[in-house]
């Protein structure tokens, strides 16, 4: 029995450490490319049980490989390596699953928006409106939609920014007790205001006054969306900007308001503008706010103060709705210029941030 | 090196007041007053958007002839007014389980892949890429949801029914395309994926070094080092992450509105087409709604505002209590 017992603390002892287990001196291990060739086993044996059960879905063949790989991966490193190898391989084997089941979906929504949407997408589609165009015809642009978003975004940024920078800078910089407190943690639960809820706000505003629906009503939506997140990022960066450099300014007798202006921000204008650049981002796809308090139009109306206007995000709803198949393609046509609009600020925000990254003192 | 906590600036020197050309006082006073005016214009909208809506709740309650909690029935616009918020609750509710118990699992999972198992170099972008897909729009979501998703879900959707029908919650007893709060689920998760995963991913990125080299030097697997030291210390992350995403989903308006065929029936088949979620039903009802209905509108509305907060608030409080733990750790 004792004899027993040492042969196997010796056996076990190369394979408690995997690194070194690698090389393969004294106990199997499974060679470097198994998992890929698990993948395939997997893949074959997946493909091959989906077409003797005559299913159609890729959804299921999909689940199947990946539960095959699941399987095979782990029962093969059991018998091959031991329990507690097997069940790394296994964590492992989750996680890459994961992952490709995360990416399958990602990858599908922009490839269908990109090839549906590109099919329609010209000069044409950008530059007319849908009026006097019916549901089912081939014509009809975004122009109206085009501008609508833009006026009320700009509107709601306009409010939003001064007003979510003074909160940051007011937070940062003086904020000290019960007041900053409670700011904080209502800019946080603001963040979570679900978008139709800000919509439902603001139309309960207009029926007390009597206001009728316009692009303005919209972008005061927006802004209640926009400026929590304003105010988170910008925080995030004044407390990015060193201490020696307000203390250097101080120490010279400047006001601190002037050492704000003069030395803070513009230490940190770069994260500032990703910020509000993420934050236009985030709120140039809402349609729930707009689809309440603009209404909605058919015709090109400039004028976000008084009318109904259209925007982007809604007036894809509304071609979708139509339920036509000309409309179908107007609807990818114009999600596809959102996305590419968002896509376009995201990457131009976060290559500002990294230009323009404050040195943190280290 | 230098502390760079903002918390310690010294305050403007006093003698700034004795010297005579000094313009910093009124200035700072200005200064002062703007930013804590924005602070506290702030509170002020949330506490307006609580009374507002209230308000206009209040208006439509006193004129609803049914009870708000337990009617299955959204008819205002009816003599008498009757309308409930039982079936939206249900649904809300319903379709963010669903979202939960099939995003969090796989958005853990994909915070790990990026902070321990992905290749270092595909980290980077793989974490931009999750980023990214945060910023789609919801609409968007909502026609690929409609018009790709649905369809091919219909497959899966016979299977479940085949092989988890005895699980009642499987069982498909009406025909129809799979518009159901099952299909909302799973586009929620999607959904929120890119948020669950990158709050995940912060946490793990935090856990101490020397916490998962003790374990790998005392011979732990991977997998070993994850459940022994990343796991347990980013338990409360993976929570709030949850919570936060729980809050996006419970307020979806237009993926839900796209996908769902809706109808006013509590029903725990989730496969069978029909439900409503709170959101959903605010878009699809508010075009042909009289002057009661918005209000009754408006009252659904509130609720779905209180249920948002309660959940955010849950989360952000986690996250503040752990921030205080990890601090002195570090």
């Amino acid at each position: 029995m004792t004899h027993a017992t040492t042969t196997d603390i010796q056996d076990d002892r190369p394979r408690i450490a995997p690194e070194p287990a690698k090389g393969g001196l004294s106990s199997r291990t499974l060679p470097r490319w198994s998992p890929i060739g698990f993948a395939v086993v997997a893949i074959a044996l997946g493909v091959g049980i989906s077409l003797a059960a005559g299913w159609h879905s890729r959804i299921q063949w999909g689940l199947i490989s990946a539960l095959l790989f699941l399987a095979v991966s782990y029962v093969v490193t059991t018998v091959v390596e031991n329990q507690r190898q097997a069940k790394d391989r296994l964590a492992t084997s989750i996680v890459w699953v994961c992952f490709l089941i995360a990416v399958v979906p990602l990858a599908s929504l922009l490839w269908t928006t990109i090839v549906r949407g590109s099919e329609r997408l010209d000069g044409y589609f950008l530059t007319h409106s849908m009026a006097g165009v019916l549901g089912p015809e081939h014509s009809g642009g975004v122009y109206h939609a085009l501008i609508g978003t833009l006026e009320q975004v700009g509107i709601a940024t306009v409010i939003a920014a001064p007003l979510g920078l003074l909160t940051a800078v007011y937070l940062v910089e003086y904020g000290k007790g019960s007041l900053a407190k409670a700011v904080t943690f209502f800019v946080d639960v603001m963040t979570g205001i679900p978008s139709i809820v800000a919509g439902l706000f603001i139309l309960s505003i207009m029926l007390m006054a009597g206001i009728e629906p316009s692009g303005l009503m919209g972008a005061l939506a927006l802004t209640i969306l926009m400026l929590p997140v304003v105010v988170r990022s910008t925080e995030e960066m004044l407390k990015l900007v060193p201490n020696e450099l307000r203390e250097a300014s101080l120490a010279l007798g400047i006001p601190k308001w002037r050492t704000i202006l003069k030395v803070v921000l513009p230490t940190a204008i770069g994260g500032i503008t990703t910020g509000v650049m993420l934050a236009i981002a985030r709120i140039a796809g809402e349609t729930a706010p707009i689809m309440l308090l603009v209404f909605g139009s058919q015709l090109i109306n400039s004028n976000p103060f008084e009318g109904a206007q259209s925007s982007l995000p809604f007036y894809i709803y509304e071609q979708y709705k139509v339920g036509e198949v000309a409309s179908y393609d107007r609807a990818w046509a114009a999600a596809l210029v959102l996305i590419a609009f968002v896509m376009i600020l995201n990457l131009v925000a976060r290559g500002i941030a990294r230009w323009k990254a404050p040195k943190t003192g280290r | 090196m230098a502390s760079t906590t903002p918390l310690d600036i010294p305050p403007a020197p006093p003698e700034t007041r004795s010297r005579p050309r000094s313009t910093g006082r009124a200035g700072d006073k200005v200064f002062l007053g703007l930013s804590r005016g924005s602070g506290i214009l702030l509170l002020v909208i949330m506490a307006s958007i609580a009374v507002f809506l209230s308000y206009r709740a209040y208006l439509a309650l006193s004129e609803n002839e049914g009870n708000f909690l337990t009617t299955f029935d959204w008819n205002p616009a009816g003599d008498p007014p009757v309308f409930g918020i039982a079936v939206l609750l249900f649904g809300t509710v319903i379709s963010s389980i669903i979202a939960m118990v099939i995003a969090v699992p796989i958005a853990v999972g994909i915070a790990l892949f990026i902070s321990h198992y992905a290749p270092r170099k595909l980290a980077a972008p793989l974490a931009y890429v999750i980023d990214l897909l945060a910023a789609v729009p919801s609409i968007v979501y909502g026609i690929w949801g409609a018009l790709v998703l649905v369809p091919y879900l219909e497959g899966l959707n016979l299977w479940l029914d085949q092989f988890f029908g005895w699980t009642y919650f499987f069982e498909k007893t009406e025909i129809g395309a799979a518009r159901s709060l099952f299909t909302v689920g799973i586009l929620l998760a999607i959904m929120i994926l890119p948020i669950v995963t990158s709050v995940s991913r912060e946490v793990f990125l935090q856990v101490p070094k020397m916490n998962e080299e003790a374990a790998l030097a005392l011979g732990a697997t991977r997998w070993e080092v994850i459940r022994l030291s990343v796991l347990p210390f980013g338990r409360s992350g993976i929570i709030s992450a949850s919570m936060l995403g729980l809050g996006r989903a419970l307020g979806e308006t237009m993926a839900v509105a796209t996908v769902l065929s809706p109808s006013f029936l509590v029903s725990l088949h989730v496969l069978n087409p029909g439900g409503g979620t709170f959101a959903q039903n605010i878009a699809a009802k508010f075009g042909e709604a009289n002057p009661l209905g918005r209000d009754a509108l408006i009252a659904s509305g509130l609720v779905l505002f209180i249920l948002t907060l309660l959940v955010n608030g849950a989360a952000r409080l986690i996250i503040a209590r752990r921030k205080e733990y990890s601090g002195a750790n570090a």
